[in-house]
């Protein structure tokens, strides 16, 4: 027995205060890769009870993000776009959490992420952020993008900070910390990352631009 | 001078597109805001930099 919708919403009243969480349930946000950083950052906003969250990716859950990922062994080979979903629809039953399996790239972002104002950068791949940024702030110059580069390894956490490049451009992260150099993604260190991603998104929608 | 990351640099006069060249970015890892402003890269090689000018360049470097 799961507790009601009015129940849940008057517990993140609670915690949050009535103003900053009526901004959440009204909050609309797009997750772009469903790793280390996307998993991390959508559980995060679902938790918080963002009323709307979109989850994309196209990949499928592997072995190997187990260390890190917020899947379960009995996930694996299901796509991560229907495991998260499961996972979020148990963390948060009244959101109005979606998802969707395909590939992002320049020519299908401008429709794929047309509806959401505010944008998280998640993916794994240094050329395939490149690409979600540039695309998403030249067709969306309204839209806030949230990104992260650099969180692999087990340097200092206090080396991840945000910093605001651009009006509507955030970015997290180490920015040096690269897997091409042969680093591990470990779990603490990226949910780090990632928890910076879901706090810039959450201080953005609260009407809070500062990184 | 146009500032370059947070440091001033002699740069006036190139374009983007040689900025990312003789600086050693990887021009599929970066994104590059101007004046605050996001560079579209269609428009590397046309936009030149000029003095009192900002630039951010961001590289992306993999994980996540």
């Amino acid at each position: 027995m799961i507790p009601s919708r009015e129940e849940m919403y008057a517990a993140l009243e609670e915690r949050h205060g009535k103003e900053i969480q009526k901004k959440f349930a009204e909050a609309s946000v797009v997750v772009c890769g469903l790793g280390g950083l996307g998993s991390n950052v959508a559980v995060s906003l679902a938790r918080a009870g963002i009323g709307r969250i979109h989850l994309i990716d196209f990949d499928k859950v592997d072995i190997s993000n187990l260390n890190r990922q917020q899947y379960f062994p009995e996930q694996l080979k299901q796509y991560k776009a229907d495991a998260l979903l499961d996972t979020l629809k148990k963390i948060a039953p009244y959101c109005d959490i979606t998802s969707q399996t395909v590939k992002l790239d320049e020519n299908n972002i401008p429709t794929l992420l047309a509806d959401f104002p505010i944008v998280c950068e998640c993916f794994d791949n240094a050329e395939q952020k490149a690409m979600l940024v540039n695309t998403a702030l030249e067709y969306f110059p309204g839209k806030k993008l949230v990104a992260a580069s650099g969180m692999a390894g087990l340097d200092s956490a206090n080396k991840i900070i945000t910093r605001r490049i651009a009006k509507n451009f955030w970015l997290c992260g180490d920015g040096k910390s690269d897997v091409g150099d042969g680093l591990g993604l470990i779990s603490a260190r990226v949910a780090v990352c990632a928890a910076h991603q879901a706090t810039m998104v959450l201080r953005i929608i609260s009407g809070e631009y500062d990184a | 001078m146009v500032k370059l990351n947070g440091e001033q640099r002699e740069l006036s006069g190139k374009s983007v597109d040689e900025l990312l060249n003789e600086n050693g970015y990887d021009p599929k890892r970066v994104a590059v805001e101007l004046n605050l402003e996001i560079v579209p890269k269609s428009q590397y090689s046309t936009t030149v930099l000029k003095d009192g000018d900002s630039v951010e360049v961001v590289s992306f470097v993999g994980g996540g």
